[in-house]
């Protein structure tokens, strides 16, 4: 896969909260106990009996404009290829004003004291390999690709399906997308 | 509006429920950062309008200013989660990095110290120096001789670096668009009048002449003053944005935060010594130390207040 803007979009009416996705990002980037990548959101809207729920798997929006990596005062934080958001841990000092500057909380202090978040797995995407929370997915709620490429899946589910971001009002331009 | 209920299943440790990112640290680096921007302008200031500095607080100022700067350098060292790569600060400037412009800034800082220090030193304090520097006391002369040639671009260096490590102690917070709190430009200046008050205070607690004392003090009421206004705009600013900014603002005007904040910051830190400046320098009451102690204890505060309310009001409390 070439790079381009990759984005994940997240069909939030296939979801069933089953946390595959998470577990397999644990076991693929061999993460510490107790930490994560990505993680489940389960909002309830309304009352008993009128109950409407919504499941979206989350995770860092690799910001098209990342206020993660304005703050970062050493350029550990980075965008490479295809717009993906990167920490490199020899660069980074662990003064956490990265974690400041997420609106999204995606990120955090590993034990080893550098900070750590999503990859959109581009170890596997360089090897032409879709992410490992995509590949687990039962439902095949998660949707990998890039949005540069009209015929790429993710372009043209944004183009069929009514969509949101989380928190537009951030400012950051999120590239994870959830259909509605 | 109808209920919701929301349960995020994320639980990284210093990120939830509530975001725990900055502790004792930061607000005592950024208090001490303050006190030496008022160390380093005030002093400056003075001497810049003709006022040659008599009293030992005005000359020790400059050393004063370094240690209490090396320790908020250390506080902010403690601070870091990968602490043998604090050397990285230094391996790259990042124009839109706050961060990076401090920690250069910082470094600037020390030899425009040690220059206005020297500058200010009397004959004793020369002889000292040249004593401490034992081997090396021949680049004590030398430095010596350029802080006096230089006295005026070293005072006026002193003044701009002060004024930019007072403002950088605010834009750090300021320049943060996901803690709605701190998203405010006016916390630069605002951190700047706290700082340089701050460092008026120190000084009336240190040995002063009469007359320095007053100009000390009367420079100490008007920055507490303007201080008092930016709060207000700064308060103003956020209750009448957005959702996020009502929010936020909400936490300092009637939440959590707000005993603390109306208590130390408003009332005890900027209210009382201003009444206690103005009875002594209008009404010729005698100097009492009380005022300049408030003043620092409530430069302290709402730097606390401010980085711990910070972090509890995020977008996820928007909805």
């Amino acid at each position: 896969m070439s790079a381009g803007r990759y984005a994940m979009v997240v069909d939030t009416r296939l979801c069933v909260a089953c946390k595959a996705c998470v577990l397999a990002c644990k076991a693929e980037n061999n993460l510490a106990e107790g930490y994560c990548r990505d993680w489940l959101v389960e909002e309830v809207h309304g009352e008993f009996p009128k109950l409407r729920a919504e499941n979206r798997s989350e995770r860092c929006n690799h910001c098209s404009e990342a206020p993660c990596v304005d703050a970062c005062p050493t350029g550990a934080s980075h965008i490479a290829g295809g717009g993906v958001v990167l920490v490199t841990p020899d660069k980074c000092t662990g003064c956490k004003a990265c974690m400041a500057a997420c609106p999204y909380d995606a990120r955090y202090l590993t034990p080893e004291g550098f900070v750590d978040k999503c990859t959109f797995c581009l170890h596997r995407v360089q090897r032409g390999e879709q992410p490992a929370c995509v590949t687990v997915c039962p439902t095949r709620t998660l949707h990998f690709g890039d949005l540069d490429d009209p015929t790429s899946e993710v372009a043209r589910l944004l183009v069929d399906r009514k969509w949101k971001v989380n928190h537009p009002e951030s400012g950051a331009h999120p590239n994870v997308y959830f259909l509605v | 509006m109808e209920p919701v209920e929301i349960d995020v299943g994320r639980h990284n440790p210093g990120v939830d429920p509530g975001l725990e990112l900055w502790g004792w640290e930061i607000p005592v680096y950024l208090f001490l950062g303050g006190i030496v921007a008022g160390l380093m302008v005030v002093p400056a200031l003075l001497e810049l309008r003709g006022r040659k500095p008599e009293g030992a607080g005005l000359r020790m100022a400059p050393w004063l200013a370094a240690v209490l700067l090396s320790l908020g350098m250390g506080a902010l060292f403690l601070d870091l989660g990968h602490k043998l790569y604090v050397w990285r600060f230094y391996l790259a400037f990042r124009p839109t990095s706050p961060m990076s412009w401090g920690s250069w800034i910082l470094l600037l800082v020390y030899p425009v110290l040690v220059l206005q220090g020297l500058g200010t030193a009397g004959e004793h304090g020369r002889r000292f120096l040249r004593t401490l520097a034992g081997p090396l006391s021949g680049l004590v002369d030398r430095l010596t001789a350029l802080a006096d040639g230089w006295r005026r671009p070293v005072l006026t260096a002193s003044v701009v670096l002060g004024a930019g490590l007072g403002v950088y102690t605010g834009l750090l917070l300021g320049t943060t668009p996901a803690r709605m709190l701190w998203n405010s430009a006016l916390l630069g200046p605002l951190f700047l009048t706290s700082g340089l008050s701050a460092g008026a205070a120190l000084l009336l607690l240190l040995p002063l002449t009469t007359e320095e004392r007053h100009a000390v003090a009367r420079f100490d009421m008007g920055a507490m003053g303007t201080e008092l206004v930016l709060l207000k705009l700064y308060l103003t600013g956020l209750a009448t944005g957005g959702e996020p900014q009502r929010i936020a603002a909400s936490t300092l005007l009637g939440g959590e935060w707000a005993p603390q904040f109306w208590a130390l910051v408003v009332f005890a830190g900027l209210g009382a010594p201003l009444a206690l400046d103005a009875a002594e320098l209008r009404r010729h009451r005698p100097f009492t130390r009380l005022a300049p102690v408030l003043v620092l204890v409530g430069g302290f505060s709402l730097r606390a207040v401010l980085v711990a309310a910070g972090q509890d009001v995020s977008f996820a409390l928007v909805p």
